[in-house]
C-alpha cells in the first residue's frame, strides 16, 4: 500500500512544477538550479549525518568521487551513458564508505569532523600529486547519452536539467520516507543519548554505518550531477573548505525537514551569483557573517542538530 | 527449587587503587525482588554496570541463566533478557515521552530498525499509548522528555527497560531524585507492572522504606564487598548494617521498623 | 647517505615549522576546548603583517638590514595581541558554554570572515620579502645546501617550544591554567579568574599563530589561500600528537614532519597523501592522540 503524506505531495509537486519550468526559464537559470539541486544533495548527505549527531567536514570526498567517476569513466572506461556513470559513481562512493566507515563510526564530535576532513584532504593529495588523475587541471568530462540519445548543446544542458530535478525528487521522496523511518528515528536518538539507544539493544555503530553508507552514495549522486553538468571535474572538490560550503549550506536550511536542503542550496547559488559580482572579495565574509547569525540568533531552529537542542517534534 | 536467575561468582573490579568490587558471589533465584543497600561508593552501581556490559570487571564470572555474560557488550545482555534503568533517567531528551516510547518499541522489534517503514507505525503508537497508560504518564504524551518532571521521567526510563520484555530487570536507584509524595505511587506503579511481565528485580536504593516494602530480600554492599545477605528484618538488624550502612550513610531514610524499635 | 642527511634536516626544518604552526592551535584547545578553525587566519594576517611592514622598511632603502628581524616579530606581535583581543572581547567570550562541535562551526565562520578581510586590507596581489631570508646566506654539508633561515627556524620553534612547556609546567600562572584545563568550576570556586585566563590564553594563541605566518612570510609569496592550507597541516599535527597538549606537538610536528621529508625524497607523488595519512593511522589506533587523555562517561 502506497498512500503519500503531505510531504510528499508537496515534493511531487514541486517536481512536476520546476519540470515545467525548465523548459519556460532562461537558460542561465536552469543551469544555476541544475548545479544547486546537485549540491543539494551532498548537503543531504551531510543533514542525514547531522541529525545522528555528526558533523562531516568532508563530504567532499564523496562529491569528489562521484565527480570523478563521471569524468574518468568516460575517459577511460569508455563509459558515456549518464546512468551508467552516475552509477559507477555511487558504487564507488558506497564501496570506499564501507571501508572507512568501519573507522569513522568509532568517532564522534569533532573527533569525527576533524577525521572526515582529514580523509577528504587524502583523495584531494592523491588527486594533485598524481598526473594520472588529472593532477590539478582535472578531466573534462566527455559528451555523456542517454540511453543511447547524444543531445547536444542548448538540449543537452536541459537534458541535464531533467534529469537532475528528477533523480533529486526521487531521492528527496526516499529520504523523506528515511527521516521518517525507524532507523531514522534512531539516528535522532543516538544524537540525543547514544549509551541508551545501546542500552535499548541496538548497535549505534552499525545504524551510524548504514547512515554513512547512505549519506556517501548521495552525496555521489550529486558529485556526479555537478560533473555531467558543468562538463569538467578538478580536485577542488575533495579540498576541505568545498565540505565546509555543504555544512554552510545545511546549517542555512536546517536539518529538520527534507526540503530544507534544496532551498537553502538554491538561495545559495543565487546570492552568490550576485555577491561574486558586486564584491567579488566579500562573498566568503558575508557567509560567515549569516553563519553566526544563524547560530546566534536562530539556534533552535536551524542549529537544532549539534547542540541536541531540538524543537517538540511535530 | 527455584532455578537462579542470575549469579556472580569471584567478581572484581577496581579503579586504581580503589576497589568497587571484591569477590562478588551473588545467586538471585527467579521470580526474587532483591534490593540492594549501601552508601554511596559501596559498589552498587558498579555491580550494576558489571552485569550489564557497560563495566568489563577486572576478574570473576556473571552468569544469566546459566549461560556466562562477561565480555558481551550492553547491547547483547539486553538482547538476551536482562535490562536496566538508570540513576538519572536516560532518555532522548528533546524527543517527546511518545517518540521514546517509540524508538524502544522499534529498538524491541530487532536489531536491524527498517530503512522505509514508519516510526510512528498505528500499531507501535496502540501500544506506546498502552504502555503511557499503564505507567501513568498519559499526561506527558506530547511533552519533550527535557521538560517532563523528574518522577515522570524515571517512570519513562523503567517503561523503556520493560518494553524489551525482559526475564530479569536492575534498576539504579528508582526513586532518587524523586519526591516524597511521588515515591511510594511510582514504586507501586512499577512493582505492579514487574509483577504482571513475571520479571525478576534487583534493585538499587538508598530509601530504606521503599526497600523494607517492596523487597524480599536484601543485600548490603560495604567499600565494594558484600556483608550481609538475607531477609530485609534480618539486615536490617545485623549490627555491621546499622553501623556501616544505616548509621554511616548521608540522605539514607530508616527503615520504619527500626524507627520504632529506636 | 646524502639522501638520508637531506631527508633528516629537511624533516627537521618542516617539523619545527610545523610545531610553529601548530603551537596556538593546540594551546587554544588546551586550555579552552576550541578547535580553533580561524587558526590558519591569524597566520595569514601574522604573514601579510610582516610581509607589508618589513617590505616597507626595505623600500625605504637606508635602514640597517637586520633590523627588519625586530619588524618581523613586531609587526607578529601587533597583529597577533589586536586580531586576538578583537575576536575573543568581540565575539567568543560570548560563546564559551557552547559544545565543541558548534564551537568548530563559530570559528569556521570567523576564517571565512578573515579570510576576506585580509583580502580587503591587504589587496590580492602576492607578497615578496625575501631580504631576511637571503640575508643568513647558505651553509654547506658536503654536497648538501641549506638556508641559514630555514635552520634558524629550528631554533626558533625549540625557543618557543621550551617557553611554552616552562610557564605551564615551571611558573604559578601555568599552574593555575593547568588547574582550569583541568576542572573549569573548581577553579572557578578557587577563585580563579577563567575569564581573565580565556582572553590570555586566545591572545596567545593567536599571536603564535602570527609568530609563525610572519617567521614563514619571508620564505614564501604570501598571497590569499595560505590560511586555509596551513590549518588542515595544524590540525594534523595537533591530533597526531593529542589534541591540547605541548608535548603532543612536538611530537606530531616531528612525525609529520620526517615522514613528508621521506615523502618528498623518495616518492613526491604521495607527499601530501603522508600527511593526512598520519593523521588518518594515529587516528584509527589511537584516537585520543599520542599525549591526550581519554575520559569515559559516567552513567
Amino acid at each position: 500500500m502506497l498512500r503519500l503524506d503531505k510531504t510528499e505531495t508537496w515534493l511531487l509537486a514541486a517536481t512536476v512544477i520546476l519540470l515545467t519550468a525548465g523548459f519556460l526559464l532562461p537558460s542561465w537559470l536552469t543551469f544555476i538550479l541544475t548545479l544547486a539541486f546537485a549540491k543539494a544533495l551532498v548537503v543531504q548527505g551531510v543533514v542525514i549525518q547531522m541529525r545522528a549527531g555528526l558533523v562531516s567536514f568532508g563530504q567532499g570526498l564523496f562529491f569528489c568521487i562521484g565527480g570523478y567517476a563521471v569524468g574518468m569513466g568516460g575517459a577511460f572506461l569508455d563509459v558515456h551513458d549518464v546512468f551508467a556513470l552516475i552509477g559507477l559513481g555511487v558504487a564507488v562512493a558506497v564501496g570506499v564508505a564501507a571501508i572507512i566507515g568501519l573507522l569513522m563510526t568509532r568517532y564522534r564530535d569533532i573527533f569525527f569532523a576533524m577525521l572526515s576532513l582529514a580523509l577528504s584532504m587524502i583523495l584531494f593529495g592523491v588527486i594533485v600529486k598524481n598526473p594520472t588523475l588529472g593532477s590539478t587541471d582535472g578531466f573534462n568530462v566527455h559528451a555523456p547519452t542517454l540511453l543511447g540519445w547524444a543531445p547536444q548543446g542548448q538540449e543537452q544542458k536541459l537534458a541535464i536539467f531533467v534529469l537532475t530535478v528528477l533523480i533529486a525528487g526521487g531521492l528527496a521522496l526516499a529520504l523523506n520516507r528515511y527521516m521518517k523511518s525507524g532507523l531514522g528515528g534512531v539516528n535522532e536518538a543516538i544524537k540525543e543519548n547514544e549509551i541508551r539507544v545501546e542500552f535499548l539493544g541496538l548497535s549505534p555503530r552499525w545504524i551510524l554505518y548504514a547512515n554513512y553508507l547512505f549519506a556517501a552514495g548521495i552525496s555521489a549522486v550529486g558529485g556526479a550531477l555537478t560533473a555531467l553538468a558543468t562538463g569538467h571535474v578538478d580536485p577542488e572538490m575533495a579540498f576541505w573548505t568545498t565540505s565546509g560550503e555543504f555544512v554552510f549550506i545545511a546549517l542555512l536550511g536546517g536539518t529538520t525537514h527534507v526540503a530544507a536542503p534544496f532551498v537553502a542550496a538554491v538561495l545559495f547559488a543565487l546570492v552568490r551569483t550576485y555577491a561574486l559580482e558586486l564584491a567579488p572579495h566579500s562573498w566568503q565574509m558575508i557567509l560567515g557573517f549569516v553563519l553566526l547569525a544563524i547560530i546566534i540568533f536562530l539556534p533552535k531552529g536551524l542549529w537544532s542538530l549539534v547542540a541536541g537542542k531540538r524543537r517538540a517534534a511535530a | 527449587m527455584s532455578t537462579a536467575i542470575l549469579e556472580t561468582r569471584g567478581l572484581n573490579r577496581s579503579f586504581g587503587a580503589v576497589t568497587a568490587a571484591r569477590d562478588l558471589n551473588v545467586r538471585i533465584d527467579t521470580g526474587e525482588v532483591v534490593g540492594v543497600i549501601g552508601s554511596n561508593g559501596a559498589g552498587k552501581t558498579t555491580f550494576i554496570n558489571m552485569v550489564t556490559g557497560y563495566l568489563p570487571p577486572s576478574s570473576g564470572e556473571i552468569l544469566f541463566e546459566g549461560r556466562s555474560i562477561v565480555g558481551q557488550k550492553p547491547r547483547q545482555i539486553i538482547r538476551s533478557g536482562m535490562t536496566r534503568s538508570f540513576q538519572v533517567a536516560q532518555l532522548f531528551p528533546e524527543l517527546t515521552v511518545l517518540d521514546n516510547l517509540l524508538i524502544a518499541l522499534v529498538a524491541a522489534e530487532g536489531p536491524r530498525p527498517s530503512f522505509f517503514g514508519g516510526l510512528r507505525s498505528r500499531e507501535r503508537i496502540r501500544r506506546a499509548d498502552e504502555i503511557l497508560d499503564e505507567f501513568g504518564v498519559v499526561r506527558y504524551r506530547d511533552t519533550v522528555v527535557r521538560t517532563v518532571p523528574q518522577g515522570a521521567r524515571k517512570l519513562v526510563d523503567i517503561a523503556m527497560a520493560l518494553i524489551g520484555k525482559p526475564r530479569m530487570l536492575l534498576l539504579d536507584e528508582p526513586t532518587s531524585g524523586v519526591s516524597v509524595e511521588e515515591k511510594f505511587p511510582l514504586m507501586d506503579t512499577v512493582m505492579a507492572a514487574v509483577r504482571q511481565h513475571g520479571v525478576t528485580v534487583l534493585f538499587v536504593e538508598h530509601d530504606m522504606e521503599i526497600v523494607e516494602r517492596y523487597v524480599s530480600r536484601v543485600l548490603a554492599f560495604y567499600s565494594g564487598e558484600i556483608i550481609s545477605d538475607g531477609q530485609p528484618a534480618a539486615v536490617f538488624a545485623d549490627s555491621r548494617v546499622q553501623e556501616l550502612v544505616i548509621g554511616h550513610g548521608h540522605g539514607h531514610v530508616t527503615p520504619a521498623s527500626q524507627r520504632s524499635a529506636a | 647517505m646524502t639522501t638520508l642527511y637531506a631527508i633528516l634536516i629537511d624533516g627537521m626544518i618542516y617539523a619545527s615549522w610545523l610545531f610553529l604552526v601548530a603551537a596556538g592551535l593546540t594551546v587554544i584547545y588546551g586550555v579552552m576546548r576550541i578547535l580553533n578553525m580561524a587558526h590558519g587566519s591569524f597566520y595569514s594576517i601574522g604573514a601579510y603583517s610582516g610581509a607589508s611592514l618589513v617590505g616597507w622598511y626595505f623600500a625605504g632603502g637606508d635602514g640597517a638590514p637586520y633590523w627588519s628581524y625586530l619588524l618581523l616579530l613586531g609587526a607578529a606581535l601587533a597583529a597577533g595581541l589586536f586580531i586576538g583581543l578583537l575576536v575573543e572581547q568581540g565575539l567568543l567570550q560570548f560563546m564559551y558554554k557552547r559544545d565543541e562541535i558548534l564551537m568548530v562551526i563559530i570559528t569556521y565562520a570567523l576564517l571565512l570572515i578573515l579570510e576576506d578581510a585580509t583580502k580587503l586590507i591587504f589587496g590580492v596581489d602576492p607578497y615578496f620579502t625575501y631580504q631576511p631570508y637571503s640575508l643568513l646566506g647558505r651553509s654547506s654539508f658536503g654536497e648538501l645546501t641549506f638556508a641559514n633561515y630555514d635552520l634558524a627556524l629550528i631554533a626558533v620553534s625549540v625557543l618557543i617550544g621550551a617557553a611554552c612547556w616552562l610557564v605551564l609546567n615551571r611558573t604559578n600562572r601555568g599552574k593555575v591554567l593547568r588547574a582550569v584545563i583541568q576542572d573549569r568550576e573548581i577553579a572557578v570556586a578557587m577563585g580563579v579568574n577563567v575569564k581573565l585566563m580565556f582572553a590570555a590564553t586566545f591572545v596567545v594563541g593567536t599571536t603564535l599563530g602570527a609568530l609563525a605566518g610572519a617567521l614563514t612570510a619571508p620564505a614564501i609569496s604570501v598571497s590569499p589561500g595560505i590560511g586555509v592550507e596551513v590549518i588542515v597541516l595544524a590540525f594534523a599535527v595537533v591530533v597526531v600528537g593529542g589534541l591540547g597538549s605541548i608535548e603532543g606537538a612536538i611530537v606530531g610536528a616531528l612525525l609529520v614532519g620526517l615522514t613528508r621529508s621521506v615523502a618528498v625524497h623518495l616518492a613526491p607523488q604521495i607527499e601530501l597523501f603522508v600527511i593526512y595519512g598520519v593523521m588518518s593511522l594515529v587516528l584509527a589506533v589511537r584516537p585520543q592522540g599520542l599525549f591526550g587523555r581519554n575520559l569515559a562517561r559516567k552513567i
